[in-house]
């Protein structure tokens, strides 16, 4: 027991919000790329013939019934096994993406599912095509109905992007690791590291309900 | 595919499975005391004990599992807590889950509509009473889907724990990984144990939200 002294801090701020603003990129990168793939995978799984809808159904089925941690090695290290030498921040943001993009594409699908018929019925009568129905008419209402769980899940994403650090990204968790491997004090740093966190997290709640009191207006 | 290769490996994998279980046994074990605990706090009708609920589930809900297990592990000993990886592991996931879990038990009570309450207090029932006799047998019901879904989440951030180096599933994943250079066999092996562990765990929650279900 050596007592705590969170002075020990002070010389590695520096790095420490460094480490805070890389987390925040990953997030907002890997937050982007889920919400994306996730309107791409809920469409192909209700929409695309059976040939493609049957794998992708597949793989959203893995995806959800496996840890990230384990998708990330596979994708950072089963990349480079077949010759696609990609730095470990793409990989990041890929598993990370990917792995979310699995949970917003089952709550987009039942979004959509749930989209009145009648809207389709209506887009469809006024000579609208049937990509431009879903393009302009059901995706837009389903996303503005799915925005409270989606954002639950950018809410997690950010939680487990902590996760990355262990393929060697300089994010907040590693640049805690880097501090601590030179002044031998986990305590302060991860208890740091911790606090960091909350906030991004309070600034992102706060993002988001902000957001979703702005749709509600428009509605 | 590399299949003699799986057929090597696959009884390591399916031994660490077990830890896997055994962690996330005893952390969903501690999570529900710590959950129900908590829950209480948040609802009782003592200012104190409120603070202390909110702070512990807007704490442990508002970091990383991943730090919370590392402040423990790494930064116990700073503090006089000396843990062995596996002990640390189930405590952190416990902690953690716990707090989750917290909000799930409590959405259940609340959801129980306040006539119910109201009734049993004008018949006469205490309000311990009231919450044995009444409010948990309806918001047990409730509970069951919400505390599955935690459960699952619990049995795939038990892999977390592979990062203090208790030798589980996904430790033993990546030291295969590491060794044999054969990624995608390897994820295959882990991934269909982990599958099978969630799909049995969802299995039972039907299960058990069906043997419940009014009507």
């Amino acid at each position: 027991m050596q007592g705590l002294d969170f002075s020990v801090v002070a010389p590695y701020v520096d790095i420490l919000l460094m480490g805070t603003w890389w987390t925040a990129i990953l997030t907002v990168s890997a937050g982007a790329l889920s919400f994306v793939g996730g309107i791409i995978f809920a469409v192909v799984v209700l929409y695309a013939p059976a040939i493609v809808a049957y794998p992708v159904r597949l793989f959203m089925w893995v995806f959800m019934g496996t840890p990230l941690l384990l998708q990330l090695f596979l994708i950072y290290f089963g990349l480079v096994q077949i010759g696609i030498d990609i730095p470990a921040l793409v990989a990041g943001i890929v598993g990370l993406g990917l792995h979310f993009a699995v949970y917003n594409a089952d709550v987009l699908r039942a979004g959509i599912v749930a989209v009145d018929f009648g809207q389709t019925e209506g887009a469809r009568s006024i000579g609208f095509g049937k990509w431009q129905t879903l393009r302009y008419v059901v995706i837009p209402q389903a996303v503005r109905n799915t925005i409270p769980p989606i954002g639950g899940n950018m809410i997690a994403l950010l939680k487990e992007s902590a996760i990355v650090s262990v393929i060697g990204i300089a994010e907040l968790v590693h640049s805690a690791q880097l501090a601590i491997s030179e002044t031998f004090r986990p305590f302060e740093f991860y208890i740091t590291a911790a606090a960091l966190y909350y906030l991004l997290n309070l600034v992102l709640e706060a993002g988001l309900r902000r957001f979703e009191r702005n749709v509600e207006i428009s509605r | 595919m590399d299949f003699s290769l799986m057929q090597r490996v696959f009884p390591f994998f399916v031994e660490a499975a077990f830890v896997t279980i055994e962690i996330t046994a005893l952390a969903l074990v501690l999570g529900l005391v710590a959950a129900a605990l908590a829950a209480a706090a948040k609802m009782s009708r003592s200012a104190p004990l409120r603070t202390i609920g909110t702070l512990y589930v807007s704490l442990f809900r508002g970091t990383p599992c991943l730090i919370q297990l590392f402040v423990l592990y790494f930064g116990g000993p700073q503090v006089g807590i000396n843990l062995e990886p596996f002990a640390a592991g189930v405590i952190g996931l416990g902690l953690n889950i716990g707090a989750y879990m917290a909000e799930s038990i409590r959405g259940a009570l609340v959801a129980v509509d306040r006539g119910q309450i109201e009734a049993a207090r004008t018949i006469g029932f205490s309000r311990f009473q009231t919450l044995r006799k009444v409010v948990l047998p309806q918001a047990a019901r409730l509970m069951i889907r919400p505390l599955g879904v935690n459960t699952v989440a619990l049995l795939k951030g038990s892999a977390l724990v592979s990062t203090i180096s208790v030798v589980e599933l996904t430790y033993t994943a990546q030291r295969f990984i590491g060794s044999t250079y054969k990624p995608f066999e390897i994820f295959g092996i882990a991934a269909l144990l982990y599958m099978i562990m969630v799909y049995a765990v969802a299995r039972v929650v039907d299960m058990l939200d069906k043997r419940f279900a009014i009507v």
